[in-house]
């Protein structure tokens, strides 16, 4: 890993977890660069035209999935897509036999979301290949918090020493411990925000403030991540209403003004406008949404062409 | 480390004004032509060339850009020493221009077929011209070939040639290292 600055020290992207500041740092810089190609007339480039890869989504995904499937068209690489939900998933097979099938076709890379935390490092142990993870239940989505660290790092030159609070369901959120890790990692300060019963118990022990109250939160931060109430996620009831979370939680134009500082807004998507945002908050000024989506090509592509690169 | 100086001093100077002469002689005002180093060690050449030909033709207008190849090298995942990808910086289109790509050293060919890759993203030129300080003859692995030479080298595989630049290797020097 030192003694080649521009070689990932690992062979997949299973979490932030695995990598390091210095993984990160590439991965950013890399990213600097693919978002110059993206800007060019012709946004397309050689680097990975021997390579195919397989996008297998066995959870919906809209951002997530249209984002790699450009990253690798911008890379040249050969791609097949795979919804777990028109496919022989439902009719009984397991997970390392649809991959394994896949794999028989001579695929390369596999970018997974799975809705089990460890799908991808379970099918890393038992297939040939390098699995990038794309989400896996509530553990780790890795190329969020990569793209969240470079949006913010775009925003104000560095992450180190910002103060970030991540606001709603951390319980069910896989955006959250990876935001958590590699913030860190990049010497930023996290607290999380929620009501008690969607902070889970012992992520203090990871070194983030905790704060239940959220105007104390947007006073205290420079950036506020706002995450989706994971309704999908909850089997039983976490809180009273929606609109009572809403009233307690909810980011509206009133609470931003009050504050004496301007601060940044971001959000993974997708949005409920009105539960955990407001509408006139989420297409202000202050939010850069839209350029974390922008960005998200650009790191993937950073990604997938540094795995590429790693993996001899 | 056994070394051989092949360029320096006010022969090194005399060799970057005749390359602007030339330079001079084939595009007159460089109306229509822009300049564009190859990173990361062709941009200092590139330079180099921008503020001669600014001192002998005060007029000239010339831009100048600097552009990076990695990510069309064709020794991706083979080469173990892979170099960080650098910036692309050109400001301007370079569809119907003359191109003048800039490196510092010519070897096997490879990476000018790459920056010719390259180029075609940011638009059709009508010409494309290398300009190259040193040219390793004798070792090309691809057909191209240079149209301003500073000066030509005869060596093997083994060898290297380093060429330093006064801005970031405190003197102006051609060398060759016998033993790689």
């Amino acid at each position: 890993m030192a003694e080649n600055p521009s070689k990932l020290s690992t062979k997949h992207l299973l979490g932030i977890k695995d990598l390091s500041t210095e993984d990160i740092q590439l991965i950013l810089e890399t990213a600097d660069n693919f978002k110059d190609v993206l800007q060019r007339p012709i946004k397309k480039v050689p680097s990975l035209r021997d390579i195919t890869i397989a996008n297998i989504f066995f959870e919906n995904s809209t951002r997530t999935k249209l984002s790699f499937e450009l990253a690798e068209k911008r890379l040249s690489a050969d791609t097949i897509s795979f919804a777990a939900s028109s496919s022989s998933v439902s009719k009984g097979e397991t997970l390392i036999d649809t991959v394994n099938n896949i794999l028989a076709m001579k695929v390369d890379m596999v970018v997974m979301r799975h809705p089990h935390a460890g799908a991808g490092v379970f099918l890393s142990k038992h297939v040939n290949a390098q699995i990038i993870n794309a989400g896996d239940g509530a553990h780790e989505h890795p190329t969020q918090a990569l793209l969240d660290a470079f949006s913010i790092r775009e925003k104000y030159g560095d992450v180190r020493g910002k103060k970030v609070a991540i606001i709603g369901d951390i319980l069910h959120s896989r955006v959250a411990l990876s935001n958590i890790l590699c913030l860190q990692k990049l010497g930023a300060e996290v607290m999380v925000c929620g009501p008690t019963t969607l902070i889970p118990k012992y992520i203090g022990s990871l070194g983030v403030k905790i704060e239940h109250n959220l105007l104390k939160a947007l006073n205290w931060c420079d950036v506020a991540n706002m995450l989706r109430i994971q309704l999908e996620r909850q089997d039983i009831k976490y809180f009273p209403s929606l609109r009572e979370y809403s009233m307690m939680y909810g980011l509206n134009k009133q609470i931003l003004d009050s504050l004496d500082k301007e601060i940044t807004i971001m959000h993974p998507g997708p949005i409920n406008r009105g539960v955990e945002i407001t509408s006139d908050v989420a297409d202000s000024k202050q939010a850069i949404i839209l350029d974390q989506v922008e960005n998200g090509v650009a790191v993937r592509m950073a990604v997938l062409y540094l795995l590429a690169n790693s993996k001899y | 480390m056994e070394t051989l100086t092949l360029l320096d001093g006010q022969k090194f100077q005399i060799t970057i004004q005749r390359l602007c002469h030339q330079l001079i002689e084939n595009h007159n005002t460089f109306s229509d032509t822009v300049l564009i180093g190859i990173q990361p060690r062709g941009i200092y050449l590139a330079d180099r060339i921008h503020q001669e030909l600014k001192q002998i033709q005060p007029h000239t207008e010339l831009q100048a850009g600097n552009l990076d190849i990695t990510f069309f090298r064709d020794d991706f995942r083979t080469n173990k020493d892979f170099p960080a990808a650098s910036t692309t910086a050109i400001n301007f289109i370079v569809e119907d221009k003359n191109v003048i790509l800039v490196d510092d050293v010519l070897w096997t060919g490879r990476t000018i077929r790459a920056a010719l890759d390259a180029l075609l993203a940011f638009g059709r030129p009508r010409k494309v011209e290398l300009l190259v300080l040193v040219d390793r003859r004798f070792s090309r692995q691809l057909p191209i070939e240079p149209n301003y030479i500073g000066i030509e080298v005869d060596s093997v595989d083994s060898q290297k040639v380093v060429v330093s630049w006064k801005e970031t290797d405190q003197q102006d020097c051609v060398t060759l290292l016998l033993d790689k």
